[in-house]
């Protein structure tokens, strides 16, 4: 008897799972439905590489038709699924055809979340190809550039319009927005990046309201100021693509709710994998939802796996790991920093030249996160630790023992120096 | 037997590879993806590739030899 999986979903987590399937020696039929009817595409350098132009949609790609071919993944591209019917194990899709399953995985993902400001015209968001496309087509118009939202998106789109030569504000209503991630400390140290490349940051003001039309808008601020602007990006936040399963008996709870194996909970033939999967992290023992890169590709290899393997199946419990890439910082974090109560720098995170490891400990004595800069062998490193949960004083040493980065911490004797 | 590849230059040290599969993939002191090994052998394929699959700029690829 041949089983069919059916992937919902065609960016990364999607994508990631049909491959890991046949890598996990899956030998039925694997369908992916995507929405888009173009070629699968990665998302992360569309703030990035492809929307300043240096790389084009070849270079985007996640899937080739020749690639799933050889992998015999079938790809219903350009039809969005409208209803998941599990009394049935149907996925009904928008053109009226309907795909029978013995598992179905739901990746599709998480929206932007929609500007709450709807001037006439030029207001942007970036998450997919044509977002990407039309931002392009509008900075090549000119600036200046008022960005919302100073997250990861937000800084990254500054950086790329400052890039193309823009003037560019950076506009959140937290005083450190990279801070609910790193803490306030190492949060100050994102915000001062923007000013070092020219960038301008209101931060801890609110945007009022946005109006006027492309090329001439104007950003009313909460304190009363305004802000000319010729584009707005707003990048505050995702949302997840769980709207379509309203009706289907799932259990939805900002994501479709998972056991730990990423089954849906009261559905085991139905997986969530990436942005719209909200599962229980046996590690954290609680319910967590990750928009990051890595994670829908390692969900979507756990899934696939457990689907393959259903006498073995493997508990998902991850540890968290995002990259961000701000001007000539190549930040990556483990973990979770946030939980820090304490944290130790090894490196130099000055201007000169940016190299360093911050290690986050909280109440239980452990590495609980980290975030390097410009040091991936130390990223390595920390994932390792926190992997392991190891005390926090041991991490600490381990990683002051790799090479030392260029920087310095203050503090530490300069080679040659003299007293 | 499978034969390892990397794109040196695409690769922008994101680690993922190292995590997933360190006996065949390292990071050098400027970031940079190292091969462990030349080949590997069939039956550790499907994990390397699952490896080779989480590096976000595709910079790691297995050939048939």
């Amino acid at each position: 008897m041949t089983r069919t999986v059916v992937v919902i979903g065609s960016s990364i987590g999607g994508v990631r799972t049909a491959q890991a399937l046949r890598s996990e020696g899956f030998g039925g039929r694997v369908v992916l439905v995507g929405e888009e009817a173009q070629l699968p595409y990665d998302k992360p350098p569309l703030s990035k590489q492809f929307l300043t132009g240096q790389w084009d949609v070849d270079r985007v790609l996640l899937l080739t038709e020749e690639k799933a071919d050889k992998d015999s993944i079938e790809l219903r591209l350009g039809v969005p699924a409208t209803r998941l019917d599990i009394a049935a194990r149907q996925v009904l899709l928008a053109d009226g055809a309907s795909l029978e399953y013995d598992s179905a995985v739901i990746a599709t993902g998480a929206s932007a979340r929609p500007s709450p400001w709807r001037p006439e015209s030029g207001v942007h968001v970036v998450r997919t190809l044509d977002d990407s496309r039309r931002l392009q087509a509008r900075l090549s118009d000119g600036g200046p550039v008022v960005v919302v939202g100073g997250g990861f998106i937000g800084a990254e789109v500054a950086g790329s319009a400052r890039a193309l030569g823009h003037e560019v504000t950076v506009v959140d209503p937290l005083p450190t927005p990279i801070g609910r991630v790193v803490g306030p400390e190492i949060g100050r140290l994102f915000s001062e990046l923007h000013h070092r490349h020219g960038v301008v940051t209101r931060f801890g003001v609110g945007v009022e309201a946005i109006e006027g039309a492309a090329g001439d808008l104007r950003v009313r601020l909460t304190d009363g100021t305004q802000l000319q602007a010729a584009t707005v990006v707003v990048g505050i936040g995702a949302v997840p693509n769980d709207g379509w399963l309203a009706d289907s008996g799932l259990p939805i709870d900002n994501g479709v709710l998972c056991d730990q194996y990423s089954r849906a909970l009261d559905a085991p033939d139905v997986y969530a994998v990436g942005d719209v999967a909200r599962w229980f992290h046996p590690g954290h023992r609680e319910y967590v939802r990750v928009e990051h890169w890595t994670n829908a590709v390692e969900q979507g290899a756990c899934a696939a796996h457990n689907i393959a393997n259903p006498d073995d199946l493997r508990a998902y419990r991850p540890v968290e790991y995002v990259w961000s890439d701000q001007y000539d910082w190549k930040a990556q974090i483990v973990g979770r920093p946030n939980h820090g109560t304490r944290h130790e720098t090894v490196g130099s995170l000055s201007a000169g030249n940016p190299r360093a490891a911050v290690l986050y400990t909280d109440e239980t004595g452990r590495l609980c996160g980290a975030v390097t800069v410009n040091w991936p062998k130390a990223l390595v490193q920390c994932r390792r630790l926190v992997t392991d949960g190891a005390p926090f004083d041991d991490a600490l040493a381990k990683v002051s023992a790799l090479t030392p980065p260029s920087g310095r911490s203050a503090g530490e004797p300069v080679a040659g120096a003299r007293a | 037997m499978p034969v390892l590849k990397a794109n040196f230059e695409a690769c922008q040290g994101y680690a993922n590879c190292v995590d997933a599969a360190p006996e065949v993939y390292d990071i050098d002191d400027d970031g940079v993806v190292v091969l462990l090994k030349a080949e590997i052998s069939d039956e550790e394929r499907p994990r390397i590739e699952e490896a080779a699959r989480s590096c976000p700029v595709s910079a790691l690829t297995i050939e048939d030899a």
